[in-house]
């Protein structure tokens, strides 16, 4: 088993953070070997930016993607330039609010609104997370969970599950 | 000595047994593992992560972390600490190694145990400081002028970044010299889990057993290693001169007699090279029945393995051989494995540089799957080579 995964959006939606709690989720709380790799141009914010997870259950050798088997995408820019290399079956998940010229067959959850609504939009990205773990069943939930715990400041934990949580249900209906 | 070595200090610093880390945190505690104990940098992309962790970890266990103006006086201050007893450490990238050549020559030359850890991109100059590159591997070498044997390291994953970073301060202090840790924006970068050691082996310098009037500083060294001088720290009432001229056993210069210098220099250069076999590192796969091989170090292995991979899915005869060690160079291991195979494929991510040194001693023919530009090879173009 390997997946292959990209996510991808705006430099400042916490893209990287994304990435490093799916692969520490795959690795750390459970028995996934993982890779996770970034990258970023010279601008902080508001750029492409794309963190890759490879998940296997067997050692892991080349570190890039073969094709993106799992894509989560959170804005236009990002789908326009990382979409080529989209696997015929790839399971896509995007912020349709966000992203609204889709050539691929894709589930839209409109992560940002929901993250508005439950009180801070800067946890979009896991609500996305949530979601795309649903749709793509990359990990198990519980060591997403543990994973989000570990990974955000303890005054923050509630919000970010909920978030989390938030997303998985949205998925589900989706799905 | 700044602060003494407490390695339980340090795992507690470190935090959690189980972390999903990049290659520069990674580097960082596996300093931290090894003893180091001060660090004297200046921050580039892609290594700036490591100086931020030393920042954030060294005061917290006795040690002295310090931001200099410049390379110059980084790895300045690096060779100052360590002659005041300290494992020290930098670390930087391309341009910041450029930088440092004059005082790594230095550093050679009075014989100072150091690390740097070298997050390469590529050049020349600026070139692409976000992106990854295997630009500096011959500069390691032969950057300084003169003659001196360097010792680097080049690990392929992140448990082995902290492993090979722990093995970096030990041949330093063993060696009596600088060490080289080349690891890549890819994988400085890039994360995996790692677990901390429960132990650590390390290895402490010899200090001289006489009184500082009868200590020979440069000499082939008394006990220990063979042509591996102890190392009178200062502030224990040894005084050593020391310099980058030629000098004496004393460390007095003596420039213009041809014995002297010629002694000093093969001591220096032999004491790593004669030690070559030991010091080789390196992971064979599949190597029994391969008809060609594909050479590779750093995350440029990674795709090598896939290579192999899918090579040995189509019926290749393809085998691998990754150097963990690439300097001093392993030309045995090369002369050996060129008379078992047809043909040998270096991968690396440059125009050409290890190439090189495999091509001069392998007996088969040696092709180049070269790569500049910011990303890693695929394993389908390191195949395309095959």
């Amino acid at each position: 088993m390997r997946k292959d995964i990209r996510l991808c959006g705006k430099g400042g939606q916490g893209i990287m953070l994304s990435g490093f709690v799916l692969g520490k989720a795959a690795s750390v709380f459970h028995d996934y070997n993982a890779v996770q790799m970034q990258s970023y141009g010279p601008e902080a914010r508001g750029g492409a930016a794309r963190s890759e997870v490879v998940i296997s259950d067997e050692e892991i050798g080349y570190c890039g993607l073969y094709q993106a088997d799992y894509m989560m995408v959170m804005s236009q820019e990002a789908y326009n330039k990382y979409n080529e290399d989209l696997a015929d079956d790839a399971v896509l998940l995007l912020d349709d609010d966000l992203v609204t010229e889709v050539e691929h067959d894709y589930i839209g959850v409109p992560c940002t609104a929901i993250a508005e609504d439950i009180g801070a939009k800067i946890v979009a990205n896991i609500v996305m997370l949530g979601a795309f773990n649903e749709a793509g069943d990359l990990v198990p939930h519980d060591s997403l969970e543990k994973s989000v715990e570990d990974s955000v400041p303890s005054k923050f934990k509630d919000l970010n599950l909920k978030a989390l949580n938030r997303g998985v249900e949205k998925a589900k209906e989706k799905i | 000595m700044i602060g003494e070595i407490d390695l339980d200090k340090a795992k507690k610093a470190i935090g959690d047994r189980s972390q999903f880390i990049h290659g520069d945190t990674a580097v960082a505690y596996g300093a931290l593992l090894a003893g180091c104990r001060f660090f004297g940098g200046y921050p580039i992309t892609p290594a700036s992560e490591i100086a931020e962790k030393m920042a954030e970890l060294l005061p917290k266990i006795g040690g002295k972390y310090i931001q200099m103006e410049d390379e110059l006086g980084s790895i300045a201050s690096v060779i100052g600490s360590s002659w005041a007893g300290a494992k020290a450490m930098t670390a930087t990238s391309g341009p910041g190694f450029s930088l440092m050549q004059e005082n790594i020559g230095f550093a050679h030359m009075s014989e100072t145990p150091l690390v740097l850890a070298n997050v390469q991109r590529s050049g020349p100059s600026t070139g692409q400081p976000t992106l990854g590159a295997q630009g500096d591997v011959m500069q390691v070498q032969y950057g300084s002028h003169g003659d001196f044997a360097a010792i680097a390291l080049s690990p392929n994953n992140i448990q082995e970044t902290l492993d090979l970073t722990i093995k970096s301060f030990n041949l330093a202090e063993k060696y009596r010299t600088p060490v080289m840790l080349m690891i890549s924006a890819d994988l400085g970068h890039m994360r995996e889990m790692v677990e901390i050691p429960d132990e650590v082996e390390t290895f402490e310098r010899k200090e001289p057993k006489v009184s500082p009037e009868e200590y020979i500083p440069f000499g082939k060294g008394e006990y220990g290693k063979e042509k591996v001088p102890e190392f009178g720290i200062f502030g224990k009432g040894f005084r050593t001169y020391v310099t980058g001229l030629t000098h004496d056993e004393k460390g007095f210069p003596a420039t213009d007699d041809q014995e002297d210098h010629d002694n000093l220099i093969r001591r220096q250069v032999e004491k790593i090279t004669d030690d070559r076999e030991e010091l080789t590192d390196i992971e064979r796969r599949r190597l029994d029945d391969a008809e060609k091989v594909i050479i590779s170090y750093g995350i440029t292995s990674r795709s090598a393995m896939g290579a192999l991979k899918e090579g040995r899915n189509r019926g290749e005869k393809l085998g691998y051989l990754r150097l963990k060690t690439l300097w001093p160079f392993p030309k045995h291991v090369i002369k050996e494995i060129s008379e078992q195979v047809d043909k040998i494929i270096v991968a690396e991510l440059n125009l050409g540089q290890i190439y090189h040194k495999v091509a001069e001693h392998a007996e088969c023919e040696v092709a180049l799957a070269d790569k500049i530009g910011g990303e890693v090879h695929s394993p389908e173009e390191i195949l395309a080579e095959v």
